[in-house]
């Protein structure tokens, strides 16, 4: 961790427009939320359908995609990141600086937001709230070092990851069964479950493998981009 | 502090950018000079440890520069490409250089440099709203900020105006003879042989030429130079050049005369007493060939 480049990793995420992209979805989730309450649909299910499809099906995936590219693919981008590379500093130490990054500030954006809308439909009823929160968290750390590391390996970060949200995490992780244990929302899920005594929340992924799983994603995803900046090359295009 | 590299390759694919280049770099100013895609930024980045060799090594003092994010206590590189972080200004921009180098004193590492490059002025504005000689000093302020051994500055004077190339001239030189190893690439003869003592010439990715200016100078001026001579009479004129030896051919075309001097010194001294001895007014002398590009070619035609 090096604090001077994650105060110019911040600056460069939330200090320019990009900040209303984090916004706008958390305010999209608070805003069904409310929309519930008022036609009364406030119900265990409905608050557990919102927290699966949206908080944790596309509000998550989503910021991830946002902060853990943005950290690091727009500098690669414009050649910013020389000055950041051209240090005495290990690149590993820079990948793992732009994680803690990307990880803290979709932690932010998806967990307080996932409590309080939950909240504001049901309470704490049924751990509910509490449950999905924690699952923004755990999943929201493993797609940001998940999308920091596709910033660092391709210069497309961007388009990929949103087909891997949609296609994969969206489609086949809901839909095809044995995907299912190789979705990072999926593990999410389970950790939700764990938390929450909901009755309408069930997950087949065992606790111990989404653990698991979720642990050797983000390390995984964090040392490998460490190992990619450490040959990274600016290609002669004089 | 040396820069050696020693059979140093470069491709892409098939196709060579960098072809078994050797040389020193040591202290003092070197200018690395050639064409536009003769393969100096790709140079340039192997020895900055922002590209790997495909074959060869490149070293500083011994030690392997790529992968080796030490190199960077000695060397300061100035990147080709202006961008750098717009949001910061000047003065942050600067800072952080300095703390990322975990200077003891950064800021006043960082006004120091700020200072070298004249931009105490504007060190409080957003680097987005710098001009592009302003963000050139800008950067060469981050890249001196710890005091580098080494220098290295890919294209530096591009999009200064002259006054800001002056000065960065004046301080680059002044760093050389600190005895300070820089190395700066750049297109032009003219910026390279005002700054340089040692002028390394690449072309088409092949080293060319290396000496001090004198000698880059002579042998660009010592070669077969054409030119395009108009006069009175030219079939006259022709036929008493042909038979002085430092005229290599002289073909007789619709637009004049075309002469190949070997001898670039005694064709001078030649041709206006021959036109005067032969009764033949001169109406023009144009040399045909002296573009930087055929200098290039021809250099590296002798070397190869």
């Amino acid at each position: 961790m090096n604090g001077v480049i994650a105060g110019i990793s911040y600056r460069a995420l939330l200090g320019r427009r990009r900040i209303w992209l984090l916004v706008l979805l958390p305010v999209v989730l608070l805003a069904l939320a409310v929309l519930l309450r008022v036609i009364g649909a406030d119900g265990e299910r409905a608050t557990v359908e919102l927290m699966r499809t949206f908080a944790i099906g596309i509000m998550l995936p989503l910021l991830g995609l946002i902060a853990g590219t943005g950290v690091i693919a727009p500098e690669i981008d414009d050649g910013t990141v020389i000055h950041l590379l051209a240090k005495p500093i290990s690149r590993p130490v820079i990948a793992q600086t732009k994680f803690l990054v990307a990880a803290s500030v979709v932690a932010l954006f998806a967990t307080v937001p996932t409590f309080l809308a939950a909240y504001l439909l049901i309470g704490l009823e049924s751990g509910v709230a509490s449950g999905f929160a924690l699952a923004a968290l755990v999943g929201g750390v493993a797609y940001a070092a998940v999308f920091m590391l596709l910033g660092v390996v391709t210069r497309h970060a961007v388009t990929i990851g949103i087909a891997y949200a949609v296609i994969w995490e969206g489609l086949v992780g809901n839909l095809v069964p044995g995907a299912r244990r190789f979705s990072v929302q999926q593990w999410a899920q389970t950790v939700a479950d764990q938390v929450s005594s909901s009755f309408f929340l069930s997950t087949e992924i065992a606790l111990g493998f989404a653990a698991t799983a979720l642990f050797v994603v983000t390390v995984g995803a964090v040392v490998w981009a460490g190992l990619r900046l450490r040959s990274f090359s600016l290609t002669g295009d004089e | 502090m040396n820069i050696e590299l020693a059979q140093v390759s470069r491709w892409y694919g098939n196709v060579v950018a960098v072809n078994d280049v050797t040389m020193t770099i040591g202290p003092g100013v070197t200018g690395l000079l050639g064409p536009n895609g003769a393969g100096k930024s790709t140079l340039l980045h192997m020895m900055a440890g922002f590209l790997a060799p495909s074959g060869g090594t490149v070293t500083l003092d011994g030690t392997r520069i790529w992968q080796n994010h030490e190199i960077y206590r000695s060397i300061g590189l100035v990147p080709e490409r202006e961008a750098v972080y717009g949001f910061l200004t000047g003065w942050q921009f600067v800072l952080s250089s300095a703390r990322l180098h975990r200077l003891p004193n950064p800021d006043d590492a960082a006004r120091k440099a700020l200072a070298m490059v004249e931009m105490e002025g504007a060190k409080d504005r957003r680097i987005e709203t710098y001009s592009k000689g302003m963000r050139q000093r800008v950067k060469v302020a981050a890249a001196l900020v710890h005091d580098p051994q080494v220098l290295l500055l890919d294209e530096p004077f591009n999009g200064m105006d002259p006054r800001q190339r002056l000065h960065l001239m004046e301080l680059i030189r002044e760093m050389g003879t600190a005895g300070k190893t820089i190395l700066f690439s750049s297109h032009i003869l003219e910026e390279v042989e005002r700054v340089a003592q040692q002028i390394e010439v690449l072309v088409a990715g092949r080293h060319a030429a290396s000496g001090d200016f004198r000698e880059i100078r002579r042998r660009m001026t010592d070669r077969p130079h054409l030119f395009r001579v108009r006069s009175s009479d030219d079939r006259r004129l022709a036929s008493a050049l042909i038979a002085d030896a430092s005229s290599g051919s002289v073909s007789l075309t619709e637009a004049g005369l075309e002469v190949r001097a070997v001898d670039f010194r005694r064709f001078t001294w030649l041709l206006p007493r021959v036109a005067r001895d032969a009764g033949v007014r001169v109406w023009q002398v144009s040399p045909a060939d002296e573009d930087l590009e055929s200098v290039f070619s021809y250099l590296i035609n002798r070397s190869g």
